[in-house]
């Protein structure tokens, strides 16, 4: 608030001015997960309870039904809710980004990307909530992580970096079509069963058709540059190639549209 | 030097009622290929603002008087950067505050001591920056104790206090209110008063949305008559104000 505007911001002034002011978008995030929770005793961790209690049924049952040993399955199917939890909200919560804020947006010209980042903090601080249930997993079956484990940094990496370009283009679609975030909320339904979270990729019977229904999926492969390096492997080249490509075309695309777009979303409100 | 230049402001509104909002609608339309609305987009528009032109210099003390629905809010608004001008350009040398609603981002569940770090970094303070003026806020505020306390537990009157006592510790070069902010029981009015009083001597250019007119001529040199988006007066702070006042 503080330069003249004599001209339009740009999307990269926006984003530089909200990445350089990360703590006010920290602030915010923290304060929406304290507001929930602030008049219970085990706080935030009602998440984790919820999701840990989740994570056994769903285990227990599926696991079952593909045989599956559990000293396998259960550390899967793990951070594969958890992992999915979090997009899924990340996603649905980064459609409303701009509307809920928008007494705000309508009086102090704070820069909006700091509303995606504040959508994106709150559900992260979540995520490393709910994270406390998979060494707790593992401790159950004697388990540990290996080196590879190290991988989930540049992994949680390219998966934020994913998302922020991808809710910055649907909280400015959303706040023009307002329905969209039904749509948006359907197809990240589907995508929970379309992505190997409740079933294991070896579950599937081969061929090409399995091949491209888990290939042709993007949020496999972000998936999977997370959780492949906390059950031990790497993740395929394929899944690395496409989340680094996602990102940079993601990213090109998400600038040129919010630049294209700034000016207009305040009369969208 | 602070100083602000709006010329041929126009803003537009579309409106987008429930039938053009969707995107159902629109791939519909697509489809049938009609063309319904009058406007090339399909859609209504209310224009806010009309070609104002404004040239603000350090030291301008500028009022807005118009009736309701005249384009004051949407002025304001335009000044303080939120709304880009869909027609013409601004622009603005200075940092700018605007104290339109100064409850804003106060957290009920958390407490007074909370809400003056979140309050304060949405008015832009660094952490520095609202540490040192922390006490200053709070002895302000003579809440004592409860700034320990959930804001939810205070009196409407308490609750303005506190929001009073962190909006007005920035000190902008550029200061919009909409109407005079003055709260709380006798004893803190006075004090609030002084306060605010104190903040427009001290900032370079004041801009002012305000229906009275005493507040108007003590405060400005300088009004605007906006009505249906237009300047309809523009000049020093009595004769705009006989003028707009004696026509009522």
């Amino acid at each position: 608030m503080a330069k003249a505007i004599t001209q339009k911001t740009t999307a990269w002034e926006d984003i530089s001015a909200s990445v350089a002011n990360f703590r006010l978008a920290a602030l915010l995030g923290w304060q929406d997960v304290a507001q929930r929770y602030r008049r219970s005793s085990v706080g935030a961790f009602w998440l984790t309870i919820n999701m840990g209690v989740l994570i056994g049924a769903l285990g227990l049952v599926f696991g079952t039904i593909f045989n599956t040993p559990m000293s396998e399955f259960l550390p899967f199917i793990c951070i594969g809710l958890i992992m999915w939890g979090y997009f899924s909200s990340l996603v649905s919560e980064g459609c409303g980004s701009f509307i809920s804020n928008s007494d705000t947006m309508l009086q102090l010209p704070i820069p909006f990307f700091t509303y995606i980042l504040r959508t994106w903090w709150r559900n992260t601080i979540i995520l490393a909530h709910n994270m406390v249930i998979f060494p707790i997993v593992l401790l159950i079956f004697g388990k540990f992580v290996n080196i590879n484990a190290l991988l989930v940094i540049p992994g949680f990496a390219l998966v934020s970096l994913n998302f922020l370009w991808i809710m910055i283009v649907l909280a400015v679609l959303c706040t023009r079509y307002r329905d969209l975030t039904q749509i948006v909320q359907n197809i990240m339904q589907v995508g929970m069963y379309v992505t190997p979270i409740m079933w294991m990729p070896a579950n599937l019977p081969g061929g090409a058709r399995s091949e491209l229904m888990l290939k042709l999926n993007p949020l496999y492969h972000l998936l999977s540059v997370v959780r492949d390096p906390l059950l031990g492997s790497t993740g395929t080249p394929l899944n690395w190639l496409v989340s680094i490509a996602m990102a940079i075309v993601g990213w090109t695309v998400a600038l040129l549209f919010l630049n294209r777009f700034r000016a207009r979303i305040t009369y969208w409100l | 030097m602070t100083s602000m230049h709006l010329e041929n402001v126009t803003v537009d509104f579309p409106i987008y009622n429930t039938k053009s909002r969707s995107l159902k609608n629109q791939v519909m339309s697509l489809a049938t290929g009609g063309t319904i609305g009058s406007n090339p987009e399909g859609h209504v528009v209310i224009r806010g603002l009309e070609n104002v032109s404004l040239s603000l210099k350090e030291g301008e003390r500028l009022g807005l008087i118009g009736h309701n629905g005249s384009g004051k809010t949407t002025l304001l608004r335009v000044m303080s950067g939120v709304y880009y001008p869909s027609g013409g350009s601004i622009a603005i040398n200075g940092k700018c505050t605007s104290l339109i609603n100064i409850s804003l981002g106060i957290d009920a569940e958390a407490t007074g001591r909370e809400n003056i770090g979140i309050r304060g970094a949405l008015l832009g303070f660094s952490k520095r920056e609202l540490a040192a003026r922390q006490v200053e806020i709070e002895e302000f505020s003579e809440l004592g104790n409860f700034l320990d306390m959930p804001v939810r537990t205070y009196s409407t009157g308490m609750q303005l206090r506190l929001a009073f006592s962190i909006s007005t510790v920035i000190q902008p070069e550029i200061l919009i209110m909409d109407e005079w902010l003055a709260t709380g029981d006798e004893g803190f009015q006075t004090k609030a008063n002084e306060r605010l009083h104190d903040l427009v001597n001290k900032t370079k250019i004041l801009i002012i949305a305000s229906h009275s007119k005493d507040l108007l001529l003590k405060n400005c040199t300088r009004i605007v008559w906006l009505e249906h988006g237009k300047v309809r007066m523009d000049g020093d702070a009595e004769t705009v104000a006989n003028a707009y006042f004696g026509h009522q």
